[in-house]
């Protein structure tokens, strides 16, 4: 059973690669991929510069920093430009191909997140419990909830499907790096561990990693495509054109957010509960509860810089962005680093 | 200065800390003034490891004390970041929380002249039962509603402004409850070895060490004793642990029912008064030593264990022996290994459970140093003692199996008789737990509703000319991208024969 979960991990890395691969086809040649736009350069003529081939948009692109007063709520999946784009696409590259490799890439991200999860399953199976008993483990779970909120977006937003080659390529950093670096073989718990709290509080903490790994990646793509919608030229800001709208992504990060806050504060809630019957007392500052402390800051922070209106938006963003480093912080830092009471990464 | 200067200043002052800006400066403060407390050993978490600190960074380390480095959680500037914190917080929610009970109960507001300039509107909404039916299905929905001359005004959503006030006096409570536990509670430390004559009971005298909060009397600790009477290990062929599980024989005035209880890591034994938690475990060799008059004593010696096979170190000492002559007290160093490998260097234990255990005994005569009235390890010799000679190795070490002994060259003998198991335990009193796992919950509950809720208005307007034909308009007061929708099912509801409100937005 233990063989069988390093086979599936194997698997799930590989069809996340073939996944990566095709959408790397359809960001190449897809309608808003580099050689659709060459061609549609030359079709339209005068329709370049700074600002997107979806300025069709009745709103016009977006401001970054517009007041939630004026800019429109729309949603990726109600977004005109979406649509606006296909004809043209029609017109100036393989559509079919590009569909073809982006329906690929999904149905690819889709059989390796059920690799991912038979991993898991069968991780847990062959140790009689819950697979989180180590930072490998981890690590696999945090990455499956990744997977499965990043499959949950595009169900419900097709739009942002291109953006999978970026999803792609952490999921399988991230998993090469649990694979060759984190691997431990299959034991069952410390007696510190033995608990039905770790259910409790690991999948809390997994599942609030998780969505704040996806909250962070919307961030990171409204800083660059707010950027690139104020005109700025440049590495990151360059790869902004392929973006949904800043006012589409600041939202979606907002609600990912508010999403994960409580459930992080529930993490760290019952991991205070259960320090308490484990440890004699429900906060300490170990390495783990200060980083856990200092990511629930800063997190509380974001939301309240979003909710004041003479902040602005994009450093509001900054502010999730500098969460979600305290949560890498915890997650890889701590584990490694440090020496506390948490210290159960099993890696030597 | 005279007052008249002071209180636009002082007001002014107020109005600064209370700002949102302010507060998260304050925030992100308090976020960057944890990290050295995560990076630098600290004395709340683990001493030991301070005191290595300063071993390996002689001068650093001072400079670093001076600014609490090594306490920075309890540092008047970490105090400091947080106290500002809490007054700008406690600053901005009275008025809020003032102005939220007013909300509450005030009607909601008339409807502003032009309805078609709102975010939301809809013409020609036919209701056909005038004003009292708009008002009735709005309130069937939860809206609290005003009717004022045929106009209908709805708002709801409070939920978003009360949550977040509760989340923020929840964060207070939690406050209070740490600093109740940090007054009222108190814990203490001891080493308890299995047996009858390991007992203790509940003193500060028997601790290795404890901390009393401000308002906690030495004497007014509940009464209770503790024997351990047994202690259980299981390893897997890795030497990996699976299970510690330890049960103590517990009696007196404050103790509960009276006997035999079993406790274990993540299952700590609740007595009334106190928690009794298990923390560690280690072995303490059983050794006799017979002197020079024949007078034989046995001392139970805990040794520390120093590595995951419990290889454990420490020291068995006889001051009593030779008749009480200062010079020739005896003393044994040892290194105990539960399960001795099979081929040399007997150095390091094999398995943390005693398959073939051996105990390596290194024997020292001489004065131990123990009445020069400076406290010393009792898992160590006194380094100062061997340097000046006045404690020195006679004869050379050796390995001992269960029941074995050995001889010194004076011929007084030593005999290894066994080991027995001992635990380190936590006790401890926390009073304010209940209050900030209160706290915790409410904090949850009112940050979810906080997030969750958005407070909107409506309005239904009578057209002009017309008694059942409103117009209708909203507002949202608060991000809420799905409002145009919610109107419009709204609309729809009062009105089954309306073409629906365009969506999205305008």
């Amino acid at each position: 059973m233990s063989a069988l979960s390093d086979q599936l991990l194997v698997v799930a890395i590989l069809a996340y690669l073939v996944s990566m691969l095709c959408y790397a086809v359809e960001y190449a040649f897809g309608a808003r991929g580099a050689v659709a736009r060459a061609a549609t350069r030359e079709l339209v003529g005068a329709r370049v510069g700074g600002v997107d081939t979806a300025s069709t948009d009745p709103d016009g692109p977006d401001g970054p920093d517009r007041s939630p007063a004026t800019a429109p709520h729309s949603s990726l999946a109600t977004a005109p430009h979406s649509t606006a784009i296909s004809p043209r696409g029609t017109a100036a590259s393989p559509r079919g191909t590009v569909a073809w490799a982006g329906r690929a890439a999904v149905g690819a991200t889709v059989l390796g997140a059920l690799a991912h999860l038979g991993c898991l399953v069968t991780r847990g199976l062959a140790a009689h419990r819950m697979p989180w008993g180590n930072m490998y483990e981890f690590v696999l779970t945090v990455t499956f909830v990744g997977v499965v909120a990043w499959l949950v977006l595009v169900a419900r937003r097709p739009a942002v499907r291109h953006l999978g080659l970026y999803v792609a390529l952490v999921l399988m950093t991230l998993l090469g790096v649990a694979g060759l670096v984190l691997y431990t073989d299959v034991a069952p718990l410390v007696p510190a561990l033995d608990s039905y709290w770790l259910v409790i509080h690991v999948s809390a903490a997994a599942l609030a990693s998780g969505i704040f790994l996806v909250g962070f990646v919307t961030a990171a793509m409204y800083l660059v495509r707010a950027g690139y919608e104020q005109g700025r030229a440049g590495f990151p800001y360059s790869l902004g054109h392929r973006l949904p709208t800043a006012g589409a992504l600041e939202p979606l990060t907002f609600r990912l957010h508010t999403l994960a806050f409580p459930v992080w504060t529930f993490a760290v809630a019952a991991g205070a509960i259960w320090a308490e019957a484990a440890w004699g007392r429900y906060w300490g500052w170990d390495p783990k509860e200060t980083w856990a402390f200092i990511s629930w800051v800063v997190y509380a922070g974001y939301l309240h810089a979003r909710a004041t209106p003479s902040v602005r938006r994009s450093t509001a963003t900054w502010i999730a962005v500098l969460g979600w480093l305290t949560m890498l912080m915890n997650l890889f830092g701590v584990n490694l680093f440090f020496e506390g009471l948490h210290s159960y990464a099993g890696v030597e | 200065m005279t007052g008249a200067r002071l209180l636009p200043l002082a007001r002014n002052s107020w109005r600064q800390l209370t700002s949102m800006r302010t507060a998260l400066v304050l925030l992100f403060l308090l976020a960057v003034a944890a990290i050295p407390g995560s990076l630098l050993p600290q004395r709340s978490v683990n001493v030991e490891r301070v005191a290595g600190y300063f071993a390996a960074h002689p001068d650093l380390a001072p400079v670093l004390d001076r600014v609490w480095a090594f306490d920075v959680f309890a540092s008047p500037w970490f105090s400091a970041i947080y106290v500002l914190l809490f007054i700008s917080l406690v600053g901005c929610i009275v008025p809020r929380l003032r102005d939220h009970v007013r909300a509450l109960r005030a009607v909601p507001p008339d409807a502003p002249r032009r309805l078609d300039r709102l975010p939301q509107h809809a013409d020609g909404v036919v209701v056909a039962g005038g004003p009292d039916a708009v008002a009735a299905a709005l309130r069937r929905r939860g809206w609290r509603v005003a009717v004022r001359g045929g106009t209908v005004a709805g708002e709801k959503g409070y939920l978003k402004e009360t949550g977040n006030l509760l989340f923020h006096l929840a964060l207070v409570g939690v406050l209070l409850g740490v600093a109740l536990g940090s007054w009222y509670g108190w814990h203490a430390n001891r080493l308890l070895v299995a047996g009858p004559d390991g007992a203790f009971c509940n003193t500060v005298q028997q601790y290795d060490d404890y901390g009393l909060g401000a308002r906690v009397d030495a004497g007014g600790l509940p009464r209770f004793c503790l024997e351990l009477s047994d202690f259980q290990a299981s390893y897997l062929d890795s030497g990996q642990p699976v299970r510690y599980a330890a049960t103590a024989v517990v009696s007196g005035a404050d103790s509960g029912p009276p006997g035999a209880r079993r406790f274990s890591v993540n299952d700590p034994l609740r007595l009334p008064g106190a928690s009794v938690y298990l923390l560690g475990h280690g072995y303490a060799p059983v050794l006799r030593y017979t002197d020079r008059a024949g007078r034989a004593q046995t001392t139970v010696a805990p040794f520390l264990p120093a590595d995951d096979a419990l290889t454990s170190e420490g020291v068995a000492a006889f001051p009593d022996a030779n008749g009480g002559d200062r010079t020739a007290q005896v003393a044994f160093e040892g290194l105990y290994l539960p399960t001795v490998p099979d081929s040399p260097p007997f150095v390091r234990s094999a398995y943390p459970a005693e398959r073939a255990p051996g105990l390596m005994l290194f024997p020292y005569r001489g004065d131990l140093g123990l009445d020069a009235g400076i406290p010393q390890s009792v898992y160590q010799l006194d380094r100062g003692q061997l340097a000046a000679g006045r404690l020195a190795q006679v004869g050379e070490p050796a390995l001992l199996r269960v029941g074995e002994s050995m001889a010194l060259d004076d011929g007084t003998r030593v005999e290894f008789l066994g080991t027995r198991q001992w635990v380190t335990l936590s006790i401890r009193h926390d009073p304010g737990q209940p209050v900030v796992l209160a706290s915790a919950a409410l904090l949850l509950a009112g940050l979810m509703a906080s997030l969750a809720g958005r407070r909107r208005r409506v309005w239904f307007r009578p057209m002009p000319g017309s008694a059942s034909t409103f117009e209708a308009a909203g507002l949202p007061r608060s991000d809420y991208p799905g409002f145009a929708d919610e109107l419009a099912r709204l609309v729809a509801t009062v009105s089954p024969d309306q073409p629906s409100l365009p969506r999205g937005p305008r």
